[in-house]
């Protein structure tokens, strides 16, 4: 059992294609590591960093005690699940699961017995002399999983093994992984631009935007604590309201209505956020009201999505989400923002702070 | 005025098919098979008449006796078992050669970034519009230097070659469409590139490889102009060129008949092929130019 | 930049995978070319005793004031131009007769690509056995539809030969044209055409603003392939008139293999050679530059 870690890591194509500029980050025994982030954020050119399928311009790549830098994919004893599984075609199910095990000269009592094994615990049993063609895709994705499980590899990667399932399946398949990989004392590197996949199976997230590290923390941190400002508008649905706003008087102001900024300096402007559902109908002893025109409302089923104009700034928009039982009969409405679930980044280089 | 009629069916293909378009559409049908097939159905009819119903003006086209006199003609007096197995002999081989050759360098150029591909694959379209003509003096040469004249060699060498831009451009087109991630997890199973290319990559390229082995067969055995100057020896000629010299073999009668067996006999592994393999020769056609 | 390891790795085996497909190419397509290049400017002929004697640009003077050469090429120039054109036409439309549903499509798609696939040798006696002046059935055919009255002498008489070889060529290649042009029209959208039509589009205007120009590339690319292939056409007239009546029929190729094969002049032939793949050269990158406009003006 080992841990990885990546120092320094950078991959350049060219001077102006920089997958990965410079990310470290290290994933302990039995850590879940998520990198999460929009397509073109290097996600997964790290993750075919660590899998050897590319070679890093510079920086090093640690398993435990050995630097694999420059082996072969091979030869780093990791395992990976493919977006689109990657099964061989002409090989059945066992074939498929048994092929790295058969690079590996291992016994042919040995192979059957992990291979049976893996398939037990899968489900697959019956399936195992069937062609990938003749499965469905949730059979395929498990045929997949089994693969990887069969090595007992370093470490695991991930590449969105559940994009391709339909949205009843991959809920299932989420909670059957998350058990799956609990159970597994090595390290996990999982690449999803999907926030729930990242949210519910992770035991850390790595937001990854522009071939930089942005954050990497628990996923409840990064909801609740987004270091800046892509953090907080990347994570969360509906989206956290984020506004520009001109500071006075040590309060920032959102249209005619100041909102106390808890820095002992305060800038001449700060980017104020707050989530849709941390903005609430404001009651009589609340402090940090505002009023606007409600001008759209969306259903959500459970909830009401509220777009509100704020005045005397008629440009700028807040979503809230409000109990889909409240009835309002006024266009005007007066929303409170909770003090505490504010979030206050700074207007130049989206730095969280406070 | 037909031009119009015709659009008009490509226009709307099922709403508004009324009898008048069908009936259209029938004869426009008819008139594109009638025209590919009356000439090799001509060539077949004459080839079963004898020579009475062959020469009769004005022409037999129900002949009341049919007969098999020129086929057997053409393996009792010549020897066209030989030129036959040579065509097969010499087109089977350079096809396995060509694939041999191509599919490696196909797949290289595909998948691995190697330098100079542009180049290369510029070449590689470039030749693909060279005539034979242009090649066959300085071939010729290159025969009589190595003294392959007359030798089953100085075919299934050009063969190959001629056959190879075809195959590079369309197993490339092939390759472009297979996967990637099927090579990445071999890679990550540790599979090493050969192993790759032989345990992974070619069982699922046979189906190409059909594909441009049918394509490389077909220029192989139609071949002429080398055929024609590289082989002297009457026991090694091919197909085309021997059934071509029918004519002027006999000085007093041109023996129609046996030239027009002669003809079928060639045509039909072809037609066979054709009949088989339709989709695959389009799908390979198809590949092999728009990638141009 | 320096290649990181795995490129290098990639290198090594893309050039190893390559390597022997591109010597082949080399020896069989650039060797006989610049070896062409070099013998033109020789003089190796039986009035040489085939020996390579330098003689400079004679052979290339030798090709201005050579009437017979220019005649090729005219020949050459006609039977392409007309056979291309026709086959143009006649391959779009069988494409787009095969584009339509009807029963039996299946059967008719695969009878219209045989005749590309059918030797060009044996096919040429084919038609030299349907345009034969006593027995052919051409005449015969023309003849019960009353259209002549005496039997004409199809491969005899100098123009009429022209038209058979191309009649017999067209016949030969429209398949590979109408391949490429119903492949293309597959890959347009029907959405294009019931937008247009919704738009208040005729059929006929359909074709000139949407199949016509979204074909232009498949267009190009089979006048590219064509044209190359007809300029040197071959064993098509040799096997059908053998470049007769008086030489009517006889195109540059047929007069280069002449050159060398019967009157042994080896010299003259490559320089032929040479000149013949100038053109063609020169006629392949204008259609490719048309072709690289017509693909950029689609994005």
């Amino acid at each position: 059992m080992a841990n990885l870690e990546l120092r320094n890591l950078n991959k350049t194509y060219s001077s102006k294609v920089v997958p990965v500029k410079d990310i470290s980050l290290k994933v302990d025994e039995g850590e879940f590591l998520t990198l999460l982030g929009p397509s073109g954020c290097g996600k997964s050119t790290t993750l075919r960093l660590i899998a050897g399928l590319e070679q890093p311009t510079r920086g090093q790549i640690w398993i435990g005690e050995r630097n694999v830098t420059d082996l072969r994919s091979g030869d780093r004893n990791i395992a990976m699940v493919f977006q689109s599984y990657a099964l061989y075609p002409h090989m059945t199910v066992a074939e498929n699961i048994a092929s790295s095990l058969k690079l590996r000269h291992l016994s042919k009592l040995e192979i059957r017995q992990r291979v049976t094994d893996v398939a037990t615990k899968l489900g697959l049993e019956e399936l195992t002399q069937r062609k990938p063609s003749q499965l469905s895709g949730g059979q395929r994705q498990r045929v997949a999983l089994a693969r990887a499980l069969v090595r007992q590899p370093d470490v695991f990667l991930l590449d969105e093994p559940l994009s391709n399932l339909d949205a009843l399946l991959r809920e299932r398949v989420r909670a059957e992984l998350k058990q799956l990989f609990k159970a597994q004392n090595t390290p996990v590197v999982y690449v999803t631009h999907d926030q729930t996949e990242a949210m519910t199976l992770s035991s850390k997230v790595a937001v990854l935007y522009n071939g930089n590290l942005q954050q990497l923390d628990p996923p409840q941190r990064i909801y609740t604590h987004p270091a800046n400002r892509f953090v907080a508008s990347f994570v969360g649905s509906p989206q956290m309201n984020l506004f520009v706003l001109s500071c006075r008087d040590n309060a920032a102001w959102l249209g005619n209505f100041p909102i106390p900024v808890p820095l002992p300096t305060v800038p001449p402007q700060i980017v104020l956020g707050i989530r849709p559902e941390n903005v609430c109908l404001a009651r009589a002893e609340d402090t940090h009201t505002i009023q606007g025109q409600i001008y759209l409302v969306e259903s959500l089923g459970m909830q009401n999505l509220l777009s509100v104009r704020v005045q005397g700034a008629p440009e700028l928009t807040i979503r809230a989400l409000l109990p889909a039982a409240w009835q309002w009969s006024d266009d005007i409405v007066k929303l409170t923002l909770s003090p505490q679930s504010l979030h206050w980044f700074d207007a130049a280089t989206g730095d969280r702070l406070f | 005025m037909s031009l119009i009629q015709n659009l008009k069916l490509v226009h709307l293909p099922k709403s508004k098919t009324s009898n008048y378009s069908h009936l259209l559409l029938s004869v426009f049908v008819l008139l594109v098979a009638i025209f590919c097939l009356a000439p090799v159905l001509w060539q077949l009819l004459t080839s079963l008449k004898v020579n009475a119903d062959i020469s009769a003006v004005p022409n037999v086209y129900i002949p009341k006796r049919y007969t098999l006199a020129h086929y057997t003609e053409l393996f009792t007096r010549r020897p066209f078992l030989n030129y036959i197995f040579n065509s097969a002999l010499v087109s089977i081989t350079s096809t396995v050669l060509c694939l041999a050759l191509g599919a490696p360098a196909a797949y290289a150029l595909a998948r691995l970034r190697i330098w100079g591909e542009q180049v290369i694959l510029a070449g590689v379209l470039i030749v693909t519009l060279f005539p034979y003509i242009l090649l066959f003096l300085g071939l010729l040469q290159v025969v009589q230097a190595l003294h392959l004249g007359n030798n089953y060699l100085a075919l299934i060498i050009p063969y190959t070659a001629i056959n190879l831009p075809l195959t590079i451009l369309v197993m490339r087109s092939f390759f472009q469409q297979l996967p990637r991630d099927l090579e990445d997890a071999a890679k990550v199973d540790g599979y090493n590139i050969q192993q790759i290319l032989l345990q992974i990559v070619l069982p699922m390229t046979v189906p190409a490889l059909v594909t441009t082995g049918i394509l490389a067969f077909i220029f192989a055995w139609n071949e002429f102009i080398f055929a024609l100057t590289f082989i002297t020896r009457e026991s090694l000629k091919t197909i085309p060129v021997a059934t071509a010299q029918l004519g002027s073999s006999s000085v007093f009668e041109i023996p129609y008949g046996a030239i027009a067996a002669a003809t079928v006999l060639g045509t039909s592994p072809l037609v066979l092929l054709v009949l088989l393999f339709q989709r695959r020769i389009v799908q390979g056609l198809t590949a092999g130019a728009v990638k141009g | 930049m320096q290649l990181d390891k795995i490129q290098k790795r990639e290198q090594l085996t893309g050039w190893m995978l390559t390597l022997p497909a591109l010597l082949l190419l080399l020896l069989v397509f650039a060797y006989p070319i610049g070896q062409a290049f070099w013998l033109s400017l020789f003089t190796k002929n039986l009035a040489t005793q085939l020996q390579p004697v330098y003689s400079g640009w004679n052979n290339y003077v030798r090709m201005v004031f050579d009437g017979r050469f220019w005649e090729t090429m005219q020949n050459t120039t006609i039977f392409t131009c007309v056979s291309v054109f026709l086959e143009l036409l006649l391959g779009m439309g069988i494409a787009l007769v095969l584009n339509q549903s009807f029963p039996g499509r299946g059967i008719v798609r695969t009878i219209a690509i045989l005749p590309w696939a059918l030797p060009t040798a044996l096919m040429a006696l084919a038609w030299a056995w349907i345009f034969n002046d006593q027995y052919g059935v051409w005449n015969d055919i023309l003849q019960r539809l009353g259209l002549i009255h005496t039997e004409i002498n199809w491969l005899g008489e100098p123009s009429l030969a022209m038209m058979a070889a191309i009649a017999a060529e067209v016949w030969k290649t429209t398949p590979f044209i109408s391949i490429l042009l119903l492949a293309g029209l597959q890959s347009i959208p029907v959405e294009l055409y019931e937008a247009h039509a919704l738009d208040g589009a005729n059929p006929w205007q359909s074709f000139w603003r949407i199949t016509l120009p979204l074909l232009m590339p498949q267009i190009l690319i089979a006048l590219l392939f064509r044209f190359a292939q007809a300029f040197g056409v071959f064993d098509l007239v040799l096997v059908m008139t053998g470049g007769g009546p008086a030489g009517a029929t006889e195109t540059v190729s047929l007069y280069i293999y002449a050159m060398v094969m019967r009157y042994l002049d080896f010299g003259y032939g490559a320089a032929l050679i040479v000149v013949t793949f100038l053109l063609l050269v020169a006629a392949v990158a204008i259609v490719s530059f048309l072709l690289s406009k017509a693909r950029n003006s689609k994005f």
